[in-house]
């Protein structure tokens, strides 16, 4: 097992009593708690982490947090492995199994690479211009081209971890818990106000922890946060959220925040999700994100050991990890001395301060020399050596400007290159709150402008370099935002900060080389994607000039980091390219997620059975019980069909079928829509909505009804009772019924206020068992005393309130399948009793339940529609030839104006009729093409389709329904169905396959 | 997500209404005088403008009523809220599209 040879032998934040055995690429290695997969890595001294997306090139681990481009892991197996983790982010855990990414057969020695060779046959929108012709071929590409690309593997069987959605509301939500966020969340704290501090590291803290050279009231950095944190802690209204990324910034201060909670454990709690999401309306936020180090731009900059200033010396100072002994320092601002001395205070040997400053002044300058390190001002790096790791970088002075070269090049061995190219602010959440970003040339970058939300940013993404006046401004951060919402608040002090002023920045977006650029060497900006400056330079060139269209062009940008260290810096090689400042460039679009969430997060606990609700009928453990098939139809599970042993679906409903045309069968109806309607207008109300006349129907009597929507098509149809003057019953089908009962109480509430009509639905309150067949008045008979169920006393379509089986019950006379038919309805706990009752009172008679296959046959043998399965929208009454039921004399209903329409009365509409095949065996598949010609492939004009098709075992033949064009008039008349590998012939007829008489209906 | 002011139980997520389009087109009286034109253009024409907007939205999963809310399409500001029957602020310049309401 490797040494740690890069650890320090004292400091930092981790744990040396607690070591961590740990595999990388299958090589044991071993780190402390408190370590990221990222700074073990270093401490062994592996710097080769992963090879670059496009050439393959050997990459290393750039960064210190989630900006990381390079270092993407696969972390765990099988179900529970993820690809594409930030190494600088992983926690590091005993037992933790990593793997590099985008190599092969390994990451020392990888056949991809021969990329990096033809490079000159990669450019700048390469798949574009390669892949386009001819069309013919794309699939073979593709094959090639989805070999290659992306990044790390998926999981290979569904995730087995759980996952929790939360919701909170908060007075104030600070993103970020570096000084700026912590002194926000204790000003607001101390006023009693509800916060949440979310970060996304694992401790709080923020740049101060890879800092010692800023004290706080007298005390290292990390003592003040400590303070706060046990302060924040205390407080009952402060929620703080570590390994907490807010990662979105929805509308009207809705923000989404990540929380992986057992990530870094390596095994899951039995009392706690793996990670939550955190759903959060917040009163007020303060937006305390920080900054992110740049990159600077110069060639073959992307060995691996060329990292961020600020990541070489937060690994040292809260890691102990020494990434290099020989480090050289390439800088634009004060920031890059504070990592030199860092650096040197750990007996690392700084191999010279590269400064890309003219003449560098100030203190820190001056300390340098006073140590002796050597600063090298105004100078360039041309160019970098070594392989797997980088070896020696060579310098040479710049000219004035920094467009070109001196004097003469010379060569400084390092092992490692801290690149301090200043900060950008981190402002993608205040981007995505839609905030307007404005550029800063002083400190050349883009700052929160103006804001959208009722937000504030903070610290490093408001482009604050000094930790004093961080704390400060979220002092009064905290405290403005408590008070604007009605807090009373006092003051806290802000501590004394001592720390190192920061001079000027130089903003160098490309240094420049002995070579031009895209000769011999690589600029990269987006480490992540393999953008060169030569890339942009060449969109450029090709005639790109939006942003927006460079980006997807080069990809800039595009990989899983969102271009968190490329965006400036692309930004400003375009506008350089272009002739135009950074800020007439543009800046691309900010969106969620902040960084790549899991989709179990999104999905919580909404996945599996939980995925969506389910309705149940009262009957439904009798269902079950006895061997059910159930379909979903909306949310409910309706019983499909009961089959016996060894029978075939087939055999099933057709033995359903023939009982409930011969003795008595059962049928659980309880899932249809019911709404109660009451109220002095209720029949005004009825003739409005329905096509036919209601003002005239008696009390106790049933009507079948149409609903239209306004343009004249189909929407419902069901059977309404009159229970009293002011009082019905209707019911709805099975799936509308939610949709009926916003239309009625929209037309109510928004047209017609002036009605007395009140809705109420009652479709959970009713359990209704259906009782058909020609036995089933004698089985009605033997549970119920107290209704005449005589033919004349209850007649067809009335309905009478009686006692069935001692339950009180509305039993209906209403039919689905042209047989004799009661409806019996109860309140929905009494359903199961009804039901048993019903099944033992009529055990002699044969009686036998009957699901929903068997109700589609029964009723399509007579001919009665199924609204969203013969209707599609699209389809009148007249269409479906049920002309009588839309009233002539009534001045209006809904639908009425719109069936004058006279496109709606052309001959050649799609019409229902029913389809006879040839071979009364077999049975047309619903959704079948109907023509009138047959060629040998298609295209054929298309008539219609098949909407339902059936063996009907009444008809003792194969029955089918179909909207056809002039279907009507087609009556006779021989079409076809192709299907695949045969055609079949039917021939038009009527809709009614059975005793077209009605002369079953009243037993 | 928006944050909507239902009048009748306060502000609510936006996932708990359903969305109703345009405000104040009525349904015109009589029907059966109107024109297919006129009958096309109240079935089917909405406006649909960049900035401040009258348009009906329901607490579908609170109270069930209808109100109206004056919004800027563009910043999904609210500007008003308001129930049926009552209008939006002439200042806000989003004046029915409909004068027989």
């Amino acid at each position: 097992m490797a040494n740690q040879s890069n650890r320090l032998a004292a400091g930092g934040r981790v744990d040396r009593r607690r070591p961590l055995v740990f595999r990388f690429d299958g090589r044991r290695l071993q780190g402390y708690a408190g370590d990221t997969l990222a700074s073990a890595l270093l401490a062994n001294d592996v710097h080769l982490v992963g090879r670059s997306f496009k050439y393959h090139r050997p990459r290393g681990i750039l960064g210190l947090g989630s900006e990381e481009p390079n270092a993407l892991i696969q972390l765990g197996r099988g179900n529970r492995t993820e690809p594409n983790l930030r190494a600088t982010q992983i926690e590091l855990f005993d037992g933790l199994d990593a793997h590099s990414q985008n190599r092969w057969p390994c990451l020392r020695f990888d056949v991809g690479a021969v990329n990096s060779a033809f490079h000159r046959l990669f450019p700048a929108g390469f798949y574009y211009k390669t892949f386009m012709w001819p069309a013919s071929l794309w699939s073979t590409y593709e094959e090639v081209i989805r070999h290659a690309a992306g990044l790390g593997r998926a999981p290979e069987g569904p995730d087995p971890d759980r996952y929790e959605r939360m919701h909170a509301h908060c007075d104030v939500l600070i993103a970020g818990g570096g000084p700026a966020g912590l002194a926000a969340a204790l000003a607001a704290g101390r006023s009693g106000a509800r916060v949440i501090l979310a970060d996304e590291q694992a401790e709080f803290g923020g740049s101060l922890l890879g800092d010692d050279d800023v004290t706080i009231g007298g005390t290292p950095a990390v003592d003040w946060v400590a303070e706060v944190v046990a302060e924040l802690e205390s407080m009952p209204e402060v929620t703080l959220l570590r390994r907490a990324t807010v990662n979105g910034y929805y509308d009207h201060n809705y923000l989404t925040i990540a929380e992986r909670v057992t990530d870094h454990l390596g095994v899951g709690l039995p009392t706690v999700p793996r990670q939550r999401l955190w759903k959060v309306r917040a009163g007020r936020v303060v937006l305390a994100t920080g900054a992110i180090e740049r990159p600077l731009v110069f060639r073959d900059n992307d060995r691996p050991g060329v990292m961020l200033s600020t990541a070489v010396r937060g690994y040292a100072v809260r890691y102990g990890v020494l990434a290099g002994r020989r480090p050289l320092i390439v800088t634009g601002n004060d920031d890059g001395y504070r990592t030199a001395f860092a650096l040197a205070d750990r007996q690392a040997r700084v191999a010279g301060i590269v400064d890309l400053r003219t003449d560098p002044i100030g203190p820190l300058v001056a300390e340098a020399k006073n140590r002796g390190i050597e600063v090298l001002a105004g100078h360039s790096v041309t160019a970098t050596h070594g392989g797997r790791r980088i070896e020696a970088a060579e310098i040479a002075p710049m000219t004035a400007d920094g467009s070109g070269l001196a004097g003469s090049t010379r060569t400084l061995e390092c092992d490692v290159i801290a690149m301090a190219g200043g900060f950008n602010p981190t402002v993608h959440l205040f981007s995505q709150s839609r905030g307007k970003l404005r550029w800063d040339g002083e400190r050349a970058a883009f700052l929160p402008g103006t804001s959208h939300e009722a937000e504030v940013s903070v610290g490093g993404c408001a482009g604050t370099s000094s930790v004093t006046q961080a704390i400060k401004d979220g002092i009064k951060a905290g405290l403005d935002q408590v008070r604007a919402l009605g807090h009373t608040a006092r003051q806290p002090a802000a501590p004394a900060v001592e720390e190192h002023g920061q001079g000027e920045t130089r903003p160098l977006w490309l240094l420049p080389s002995t070579q031009p650029v895209g000769r011999k060497g690589k600029h990269f900006v987006d480490f992540q994607n393999d953008v060169t400056a030569a890339d942009l330079m060449l969109a450029t060139r090709e005639g790109y000039r939006s942003i927006e269209h460079v980006k997807r062009y080069t990809t800039t940008g595009m990989g899983t980091d969102q271009g968190k260290t490329s965006n400036v810096n692309a930004l400003a090689i375009v506008g350089q390219s272009l002739g135009v400042d950074v800020p007439a460039v543009g800046t691309t679009t900010f969106r969620a997620p902040y960084t790549p969430t899991t989709i179990g997060a999104y999905g919580g606990r909404d996945v599996g059975h939980l995925f969506a609700p389910t309705r149940t009928t009262a009957m439904d453990p009798w269902h079950r019980a006895n061997g059910a098939k159930f379909e979903h139809v909306g949310d409910w599970m309706r019983a499909w069909y009961y089959p016996k042993a060894g029978e075939t679906f087939r055999q099933a409903v057709d033995r359903e079928v023939t009982v409930a045309r011969n003795g008595v069968a059962l049928l659980d109806a309880s899932t249809l829509g019911k709404i109660d309607i009451r109220g002095g207008d209720a029949a005004e109300f009825l003739n409005r909505v329905y096509t036919n006349a209601w003002a005239k129907l008696g009390t106790g009597r049933c009507r079948y009804g149409f609903m239209l929507k306004e343009d004249g098509m189909v929407m419902d149809d069901g059977v309404t009772t009159r229970l009293a003057d002011d009082h019905f019953h209707m019911t709805t089908t099975t799936g509308g019924a939610a949709r009926v009962m916003n239309w009625l109480e929209e037309y109510l509430q928004t047209e017609w206020p002036e009605m007395d009509v009140r809705l109420t639905s009652v479709t959970e309150q009713w359990a209704v068992a259906s009782i058909c067949g020609p036995k089933c008045r004698e089985l009605l008979g033997r549970l119920c005393s107290d209704i005449d169920l005589g033919n004349d006393a209850f007649p067809f379509m009335a309905m009478r309130d009686g006692t069935v089986a001692e339950i009180p019950a509305r039993v209906f006379r209403i039919s689905f399948t042209g047989e004799l038919s009661f409806e019996i309805n109860v309140p929905t706990r009494y359903g199961l009793a009804l039901w048993e009752a019903l099944m033992t009172a009529g055990a002699d008679l044969g009686i036998t339940p009957y699901g929903t296959e068997a109700m589609h046959v029964l009723r399509a043998e007579k001919g009665f529609i199924i609204v969203g399965q013969d209707t599609d929208g699209s389809v009148t009454p007249l269409d479906l030839g049920m002309d009588w039921i839309v009233s002539k004399s009534k001045p209006d209903f809904i639908g009425k104006r719109g069936l004058a329409r006279p496109d709606l009365h052309k001959p050649d509409r799609k019409q229902l009729v029913g389809l006879l095949t040839e071979d009364p065996t077999f049975v047309l598949p619903e959704g079948g093409h109907v023509v009138e010609t047959v060629k040998p492939k298609p295209p054929m004009a298309m008539l219609g389709h098949v909407t339902s098709s059936y063996y009907s075992p009444s008809a003792g033949r194969s029955i089918a329904m179909a909207l056809v064009k002039g279907g009507h008039a087609r009556k006779g008349q021989t079409l076809y169905v192709p299907l695949e590998g045969r055609t079949i012939p039917v021939t038009v007829a009527g809709t009614v396959f059975f005793d077209p008489e009605g002369s079953r209906r009243d037993g | 997500m928006m944050l909507i002011p239902c009048p009748w139980c306060g502000p609510r997520d936006d996932s708990e209404f359903a969305y109703g389009n345009q405000a104040h087109i009525a349904r015109p009286s009589d029907p059966a005088s109107t024109s297919d034109q006129e009958w096309a253009e109240y079935l089917y024409f909405r406006d649909n403008p960049k900035g401040p907007f009258a348009e009906r939205w329901m607490h579908a999963a609170g109270c069930r009523r209808w109100f109206h809310v004056v919004r800027d399409t563009n910043s999904h500001v609210i500007l008003q809220v308001y129930k049926v029957g009552e209008w939006p602020d002439p200042a806000l310049g989003v004046g029915p599209a409909n004068k027989e309401s």
